[in-house]
């Protein structure tokens, strides 16, 4: 049995796993820290969008190596 | 080497130690450069490849616009509209880069910034609207550019507060034993002057790529659904209703990350400049 197909989005599953983690701990913590302080709910949701940001690259690098042009073997 | 030439090179080392300062709304006359520039702009990139509405050109020319008719009038007590895109303009001052790098400095840097976070947003905004579709700066082309400038900008910002301290605050950060700057100064350098604008261009490109794609999966699966398997009488075709409840949901997401990514480019440029400038202890 012959399977054909592109390593890519594979590759691209197993990278989010990772900033997915990422993602989910920066949000729960600022959840967190809101619900001991809420008066600052502003300051930290500006910081958890910039911590979701920084995460989320590696994500998106992920997406990027599908562009990459490899040489066909 | 002659007299002249050394003197051309002295000249020109003069005039890179001069301070250079950003352009400010008050510097004098500068329209004749700003209409040059604007009509240049929008001349070169009205000519689209296939003929059709040119996107970026549409966003350049529709920021011109409402910023030159909301600031052609202004009043003391604002109106309705200028009082919106005074709300915007303060946001961006103080929620961005007086918030990280303090009002003094902030004000050196807030012209570009405040330029980077509008014609980012303006770009970002082209994917949701329909007839311009894929946004300007899904293309990478663009954001490629905005993060060289940002690299340069804190590079720049850097030299100019430090000077060559400015290197070794960077490559070689104080309160680590000396032998591990083999490993350090080398990973220093990677993450600094690297990765910071490879990660600002993909960041931006990405999540308008992303979003464009899975806005496209949505919408032509409802088309495949309506006008392919609802014609043909499968009643399955009425899962199209949910792919296009899905598509709308995630056009009002786009909407939102547009907003976000742009802020998050402004913030980025914003907290490197400081790390650049900061005085390491």
């Amino acid at each position: 049995m012959n399977i054909v197909g592109q390593l890519a989005p594979l590759a691209f599953g197993l990278a989010v796993i990772g900033s997915g983690i990422g993602v989910g701990y920066v949000i729960g913590k600022t959840i967190e820290s809101v619900a001991r302080q809420p008066e600052l709910q502003g300051r930290l949701q500006s910081l958890m969008f910039l911590g979701v940001a920084l995460t989320e690259a590696l994500c998106f690098i992920a997406i990027a190596v599908a562009f990459i042009p490899f040489p066909a073997p | 080497m002659t007299d002249v030439t050394a003197r051309v090179m002295s000249d020109a080392v003069d005039g890179l130690s001069q301070p250079i300062d950003a352009p400010t709304l008050g510097a004098p006359n500068p329209e004749p450069t700003l209409s040059i520039h604007v009509a240049s702009l929008i001349a070169t990139a009205a000519a689209s490849d296939d003929g059709g509405v040119h996107g970026p050109a549409v966003t350049v020319a529709v920021i011109i616009l409402i910023f030159w008719l909301g600031t052609r009038n202004m009043k003391i007590v604002p109106g309705r509209g200028q009082a919106a895109l005074e709300a915007i303009f303060m946001f961006v001052r103080n929620g961005i880069v007086y918030d990280t790098l303090g009002e003094q400095r902030g004000r050196r840097y807030e012209p570009i910034l405040m330029t980077m976070f509008f014609l980012i947003l303006g770009m970002n905004l082209t994917g949701t609207i329909p007839g311009l579709q894929l946004a300007g700066t899904a293309a990478i082309g663009l954001p490629l550019i905005l993060a060289v400038v940002s690299w340069v900008m804190f590079i720049y910002a850097g030299m100019r507060e430090k000077g060559a301290k400015f290197w070794k605050d960077s490559l070689f950060p104080p309160g680590v034993p000396v032998w591990l700057y083999v490993f350090i100064a080398p990973l220093e350098f990677l993450s600094t002057f690297i990765v910071r604008p490879v990660t600002l261009t993909l960041r931006l490109t990405m999540n308008m790529i992303a979003g464009h794609m899975l806005l496209v999966l949505c919408f032509t699966a409802t088309q495949f659904f309506f006008f392919t398997v609802l014609a043909d009488g499968n009643l399955l075709g009425l899962l199209g209703v949910g792919s296009f409840a899905f598509g709308l949901a995630f056009t009002v997401l786009e909407l939102f990350i547009a907003a976000l990514q742009a802020y998050v480019f402004a913030i980025l440029s914003a907290i490197y400049i400081q790390l650049a400038v900061a005085e390491e202890h």
